[in-house]
């Protein structure tokens, strides 16, 4: 019997595609990111109010991720941005093939942002790198706030947690102190935004994803 | 949930790894690194694993795998330390941002052939 020494990712194919992908949009200066949660938590509705707030010279483009219907696609194109529908049919995460497929017919070159909207789920997108400059991490009050820890990997990776629909907070015994507290525990450098449909935060999100664009167009953005 | 996903990719990089050994060489054991930052389940993994080898070439593959934990590294003091319960600041000085050197991995580490 003997060894053959192997040491190589499981997932080295998605791994080159997604550097592929990073170096495209490096090329094309465009931000991506990569919209993670559990389902529920609020992803379409934040990017429904994100289009809304967008500077219309702004290109951003679309593409969101369900195990099936055209739905989330069909709520965002209203704002006149361009939005796909990725329907997975099953599985439970986006992989960097998915999104090289889907892109095919966009010129990057006429792109700015990039938006991702995942599969809802907290564990699988995690494994899969899409190309994107950041992943954030969207935790809403009506979940626990020991999510982050949890489902610690997420919050490990995501630059940005947004904690959605602080409206309900008086309503809830949900203590967001702590869940801040549990997500700065696994990750001690995670920007975090309070966001709400009643528009709390979404100035300060809007502005974290222009100075994230600036980044990426001085060409100094730090991929993830 | 993904946990399928990866035996059928470990098993794709398997049919490569075959394809540039002797014709006829069989794969007892094949051994995977999985590490705690890696979003997977190991009882998953071994399950799915289990499901998608029966009644293949790959069956009777014993399936090792090496569970790695998170450790950090202190830019300020260069200890370096396993994190507990996700703890990640420096048990020595107390930097809070602190870097991760390990356990993220998701590897094949190897593959043992019969003689």
């Amino acid at each position: 019997m003997s060894q053959i020494v192997v040491e190589k990712k499981v997932l080295n194919e998605n791994q080159k595609l997604a550097a592929e992908l990073r170096e495209r949009f490096r090329q094309h200066k465009i931000l991506v990111v990569n919209i993670i949660s559990s389902p529920g938590s609020g992803k379409t509705t934040l990017l429904e109010h994100t289009l809304e707030r967008m500077d219309k010279t702004k290109r951003v483009a679309l593409l969101t991720g369900d195990l099936q219907t055209e739905n989330d696609a069909k709520r965002l194109a209203k704002w006149g941005f361009p939005a796909k529908q990725i329907i997975t049919g099953g599985t439970c995460h986006l992989d960097a093939k998915m999104i090289d497929k889907h892109l095919a017919d966009w010129k990057l070159e006429e792109l700015d942002i990039l938006i991702i909207e995942n599969v809802g789920n907290l564990v699988c997108p995690t494994s899969y790198d899409l190309g994107e400059h950041h992943k954030i991490v969207i935790l809403s009050v009506t979940e626990g706030e020991d999510k982050p820890l949890k489902y610690p990997s997420i919050f490990v990776k995501s630059d940005l947690m947004i904690l959605s629909k602080v409206d309900l907070l008086p309503y809830l015994s949900f203590d967001a102190e702590l869940a801040k507290q549990n997500a700065r525990t696994v990750h001690p450098g995670i920007e975090i935004i309070e966001t709400s449909n009643k528009g709390d935060g979404l100035e300060q999100w809007m502005a974290w994803l222009e100075s994230k664009l600036a980044a990426v167009k001085a060409g100094d953005a730090v991929s993830a | 949930m993904h946990e399928l996903s990866i035996v059928a990719s470990v098993l794709d990089q398997l049919e490569e790894i075959k394809k540039q050994q002797p014709a006829g060489v069989h794969f007892s054991k094949v051994g995977l690194r999985v590490g705690e930052l890696a979003g997977v389940d190991v009882d998953c993994l071994r399950f799915g694993f289990e499901c998608s080898v029966k009644e293949t070439p790959w069956e009777d593959m014993v399936l090792e795998i090496e569970q790695v934990p998170r450790r950090q590294r202190c830019p300020s003091c260069g200890a370096e330390f396993q994190a507990e319960n996700w703890a990640t600041a420096c048990p020595k000085c107390g930097e809070a941002a602190t870097i991760t050197i390990a356990g993220e991995e998701l590897q094949i580490a190897f593959v043992e052939v019969d003689e």
